[in-house]
């Protein structure tokens, strides 16, 4: 039970921070690493506000402009610099990776004992996780009612357009530019504010946790997929929050039967690759069957 | 009367590849002005600077000399976005003016704010909706039904008929059609071509046309031009157009060029 309530809630999570890689690898369709670098970002920047007195909510928020501004970063390498969007998200993500050292001052920055986001759920008393699970819940509906309601508005409809035919945007009077840039910044200030979320969470902000975001963005978005198939703008946010949920159930089921936590970055690449490869094998798979039932 | 230029291209070059082994002048010092209600058909061969013409004028890239005025005022270091407000387009390939996961509401929705800036009001309204669906049924493809299909999910010919209108929808001061039935098969392109025209004439556009078939560039449009090596070599319109013949179109062209038309495709289309 315990188990099952932790996936959860951590699954919740780190559907907000999938929510982010959704708006980049599928609305826009550029794969941005610059989340590896914005998801850390959002727990430093969280963090070292938390030490110094200042409001979890405060600080939580703070994380989302400021993961904004990184994901800018990569937007004007993209569009001014005419940098490759794998590269630009690359360079931004290198980057960063001095700034949180600078942001946090050494590789580990402890919250324990320290007000937390969660503690805003402690005066209903609620069972253990079920703060987080709440807070995640609320968090993530809030979510997609924001992406639903924006993505419907004029802007909205003008990033979706870019992401879908960028040529039609541009002969249609749609300055790509602004609205990659716009699209880059929603997606990481989502990344790092789920990255701040985890850090408290967790109870401490790591150098090394960005490591494997897109990797476990990217899965939740295409388990959801897999399994949820062609759908609605509405539900295809409701799904990569589910395919994150369940991504967490996978991993604490792989944990159970013995594997540890060390191997998890590899599971977590061999989980997606079977996730990418699934639909072509589908169709292999539907051909062989067919070739052998015509003999 | 004086009738005011809706578009007039001074002395345009481009080159493609300057410099290089592959350095390609496509556009030399070409001239021509365009008054307000011309349909123009436009002919050429492979390479004579057709497409780089279109190009040009809609700001896909920048010219290297030259003008491009539009209603008598220059356009040509603005942006390809901010040449929108003044400009529609269908292209070639149906795929290139819808977007595909998008539904047939959606995209007009997008073409309807051709040259607004986009803002937080909502993307699409019910009163355009219903707009929307009086334009499809004028088009007479069955289209009204599917606003809230997927517009990959349409065939290319329903594709180019929906670009047509996302083009001229928002009158735009230019029309600008590059081979925009050359993709589709001979009945489908007949009835966007015809399409095409009424779409003009009910809205009084000013258009330039690309075509490889000569006898759709005798049969449509006010005037006819034909490139050559980047500049203009038969310019036709009223009369002299109407009774124009394809063979007339190629001794036309031999005695301008000192140069006999051997490209078959240009005849066959």
């Amino acid at each position: 039970m315990n188990l099952i309530t932790t996936a959860t809630a951590q699954g919740l999570m780190w559907g907000i921070m999938a929510l982010g890689i959704f708006i980049t690898y599928r609305i826009l369709d550029l794969p941005d690493m610059t989340a590896e670098g914005s998801f850390p970002l959002g727990a430093a920047v969280c963090a070292r506000m938390i030490l110094t007195g200042v409001h979890p909510l405060l600080a939580t928020a703070t994380a989302f402009f400021i993961g904004a501004l990184a994901g800018s970063i990569t937007g004007f390498l993209i569009t001014k610099a005419k940098i490759p969007g794998l590269l630009a998200g690359i360079l931004t993500m290198t980057g960063l990776y001095s700034i949180n050292l600078r942001i946090m001052n050494r590789s580990n920055l402890s919250l324990l004992g320290k007000a937390k986001i969660t503690d805003l759920f402690n005066k209903f008393s609620l069972p253990n996780q079920f703060d987080t699970i709440f807070m995640g819940l609320a968090l993530v509906i809030f979510m997609i009612m924001f992406l639903f309601l924006f993505f419907q508005t004029e802007l909205g409809q003008a990033i979706i357009a870019t992401g879908d035919n960028e040529k039609m945007a541009r002969s249609l009077g749609i300055s790509t530019d602004k609205t990659k840039i716009l699209g880059l910044m929603l997606s990481n200030g989502i990344v790092a504010g789920a990255g701040a979320l985890i850090a408290q969470d967790n109870g401490y902000a790591d150098i090394s946790m960005g490591i494997g975001t897109i990797v476990i963005g990217l899965a939740s978005v295409i388990i959801g997929e897999v399994i949820f198939g062609n759908l609605t703008f509405v539900n295809r946010l409701i799904c990569v929050v589910l395919g994150a949920i369940i991504y967490r159930f996978i991993i604490m089921f792989v944990l159970l039967v013995g594997l540890q936590p060390n191997d998890l970055k590899l599971i977590s690449a061999f989980i997606l690759a079977i996730c990418l490869a699934l639909p072509s094998l589908r169709e292999k798979l539907q051909l062989n069957f067919f070739t052998k039932e015509r003999v | 009367m004086v009738q005011k230029n809706v578009l007039s291209l001074i002395d345009v070059s481009k080159t493609f590849y300057p410099g290089t082994p592959n350095q390609n002048n496509v556009l030399n010092q070409l001239n021509l002005t365009v008054k307000k209600g011309e349909f123009i058909t436009i002919i050429g061969g492979n390479g004579s600077g057709k497409s780089t013409m279109l190009n040009s004028i809609a700001g896909t890239f920048l010219i290297d000399k030259g003008s491009i005025k539009v209603n008598e005022k220059e356009i040509k270091k603005l942006k390809e976005e901010q040449r929108a407000k003044l400009i529609g387009r269908v292209f070639q390939d149906p795929l290139m003016g819808t977007a595909p996961r998008m539904t047939v509401s959606e995209n007009l929705s997008i073409a309807y704010r051709r040259g607004q800036k986009r803002t937080l009001r909502k993307g699409s309204t019910s009163n355009e909706r219903h707009y929307f669906e009086t334009l499809l049924t004028k088009l007479d493809l069955g289209l009204e039904k599917r606003l809230d299909s997927e517009m990959g999910l349409l065939s290319g010919g329903q594709r180019q008929a929906i670009a047509l209108l996302m083009a001229t929808m928002k009158k735009p001061e230019l029309l600008l059609l590059d081979e925009h039935t050359a993709a589709l098969d001979p009945k489908t392109a007949a009835v966007v071509l015809e399409l095409t025209r009424k779409r003009i004439e009910e809205e009084e556009l000013t258009a330039l046309m690309i075509t490889h078939n000569m006898q759709d560039a005798l049969n449509y449009g006010n005037r006819l031009i034909m490139l050559d090596k980047g500049r203009v070599v038969i310019d036709l319109s009223g009369n002299d157009k109407k009774d124009l013949t394809v063979s007339e179109v190629l001794d036309l062209f031999q005695k301008r060029t000192n140069n006999p038309l051997l490209n078959d495709e240009i005849v066959l289309g």
